[in-house]
């Protein structure tokens, strides 16, 4: 019972980026993804790249309002970065059924449909905001990225107060918005 | 209403940031305003997908921080150098538990087995094999020899029990033979054949168990005495790696076997014996351990069993010894004389085979029924 209790807790703090759950989760999960990886024809950065996005995978499912994770968390990232290999093979036509795997498994293939949706609407928006330009990509990024509040990002920009930085901020956010939902409603 | 103010607006709104009356006319014109409403609910989504997509792009920018600082600290690898060291330690760490109950299960069990092995066994027979030919593969030869072996009625005696063989070689040429005692075990008479087949009676005249030697002398009209024999026997210590070589029966025909000298003491640190590098048979036993120079070191007797090609061969000192201690009681030892000197030094190992194979004997022990 009490793992059960420090897995929940680890997740709790993944959802809340407590960076501590965070990096107890890559050290205890890391190694069996690299050596999966490593087994079947994949180099130390696909393991990365593989086990990051399972992360991310992890991240978005903890933070989801209906999240209930009903196996281990290392079976849980193992699944999700076994189908995301297995993909990635499939991909680049290297595709062999002999997938090594001694590990249990259990179904992620709902999870990761969502997962591929948000990367979807990830590369969107990353899309325009770096077809945007300056000042208003740094000046967007500052404020939802990386959280500055207006006094520092209008210091930081050079505007003479908050309130034109505000209002250059919403000029930006009408222009990235047109920009996303054209990208966003093609690709529905 | 200029965009820019709307969505200010509706950001304000969508924070809940508005003050109440703000608030009840902003939601009157939503009402009222399908547009409006169509807007906020628009960049509600949007600031949806602002959010999460902030949140992404911050995890993965700590994923990264965290992978570069566990590799730097060791707890994960990939495959530089300096972090080979980390992944043991990490692995040390992950498995040292395991391990050591690994080792503690694996020392028990070992304590238990080898006391369960010193307590049930005594070490020789468990451990090492004496060479003796087994009856069944004795017989099978004298009736492969069939024709050959004629004389083998008349020589025996009718009651004549085949007990076991092996080897053994003259040790002076009036006919004295050495074998291992063990050879004879249980036996009470023997006969001896040579490399052509020739069969002749002999008696054993002396067995000494615990140095597992034995001598019989040929009592035989059709026996011939050579001159002198073609070997020596060497009384000088042996150095390690010198190469020796034997002659045996462990089939019908004398059979050739070359190896090393091993080690300057037996099975468990015996110093009777020499440990040879050799392939050696049963029906080996008996038969004599020569050096280059064609000067007999021992009398291959045992090998071991958990070791493939470790043999043993008692010393010959130990003949000298065994005729110095029955010379005095036993008038039969009395005539032996052992030679010291070789005549086949120098002469390549085929001529050295040659002159010698007479020597070297089929031993048959029998008893009667």
């Amino acid at each position: 019972m009490k793992a059960e209790f420090t897995e929940q807790a680890l997740l709790k703090g993944l959802a809340n980026n407590d960076s501590k759950a965070i990096e107890a989760l890559y050290k205890d999960n890391f190694n069996m993804v690299q050596a999966f990886i490593l087994n079947n024809n994949g180099s130390y950065d696909d393991a990365r790249d593989i086990f990051q996005e399972a992360m991310i995978a992890l991240y978005e499912k903890a933070k989801s309002d209906s999240f209930v994770l009903t196996s281990k968390i290392n079976t849980y990232v193992y699944s999700i970065c076994r189908r995301l290999w297995l993909k990635r093979l499939q991909q680049i036509g290297r595709y062999s059924n002999q997938i090594d795997s001694f590990e249990e498994t259990v179904a992620v293939e709902e999870d990761l449909e969502i997962h591929e949706k948000r990367n979807a609407e990830f590369a969107i928006m990353d899309r325009a905001l770096n077809s945007l330009g300056e000042p208003c990509k740094s000046l967007l990024e500052g404020y939802y990225v990386k959280k500055m509040d207006m006094q520092n990002l209008a210091k930081e920009f050079g505007y003479t107060n908050a309130d034109n930085a505000k209002n250059q901020k919403y000029k930006c956010l009408i222009r990235l918005k047109k920009l996303f939902f054209a990208q966003y409603n093609i690709g529905e | 209403m200029e965009d820019s103010i709307l969505i200010q607006a509706i950001e304000r709104y969508l924070e809940g940031t508005m003050l109440p009356a703000e608030k009840a006319y902003f939601e009157e014109l939503r009402k009222n305003t399908p547009e409006i409403d169509q807007m906020v609910v628009e960049h509600n989504m949007f600031l949806h997908q602002m959010d999460s997509y902030s949140d992404q792009r911050n995890m993965k920018h700590a994923l990264h921080d965290i992978h570069t600082k566990l590799l730097e600290r060791g707890d994960i690898n990939e495959g530089g150098e300096l972090s080979t060291k980390g992944r043991v330690i990490q692995l040390y760490n992950k498995y040292k538990k395991v391990t050591a109950i690994a080792a503690i299960v694996g020392g028990v069990i070992a304590l238990v087995i080898s006391g369960l092995t010193l307590y049930l066994s005594p070490a020789s027979s468990n451990q090492i094999q004496e060479l003796k030919r087994e009856v069944e593969s004795v017989k099978r030869n004298q009736q492969y020899q069939g024709a050959k072996l004629k004389e083998v009625d008349s020589k025996l005696p009718k009651d004549a029990v085949l007990t076991g063989g092996g080897s053994g070689f003259l040790i002076d040429a009036k006919g004295y033979i050495i074998t291992n005692a063990h050879v004879l075990k249980g036996s009470s008479f023997a006969n001896v054949i040579n490399n052509n087949h020739d069969e002749f009676k002999a008696k054993i005249i002396y067995r000494d168990e615990v140095r597992d030697l034995a001598i019989l002398k040929i009592d035989d009209e059709d026996y011939t005495a050579l001159k002198s024999l073609p070997y020596g026997f060497r009384k000088s210590d042996l150095d390690l790696g010198e190469e020796v070589f034997t002659l045996g029966y462990p089939r019908n025909d004398i059979t050739y076997n070359k190896g090393d000298l091993s080690a300057k003491t037996g099975f468990n640190g015996d110093s009777t014996r020499w440990q040879l590098e050799m392939n050696a048979n049963p029906g080996n036993s008996g038969g004599p351990v020569l050096d280059k120079n064609g000067e007999v070191i021992g009398v291959l007797s045992t090998r071991e069993k958990q070791a493939e090609g470790v043999a043993f061969a008692i010393k010959s000192k130990n003949i000298f010894k065994l005729i110095d201690e029955v010379k005095d009681t036993d008038t039969s030892v009395q005539k032996i004389k052992i030679v010291s000197h070789s005549s086949m030094k120098g002469a390549e190992r085929s001529t050295q085979i040659k002159q010698m194979e007479n020597c070297v004997f089929l031993v048959q022990a029998f008893n009667k029924k």
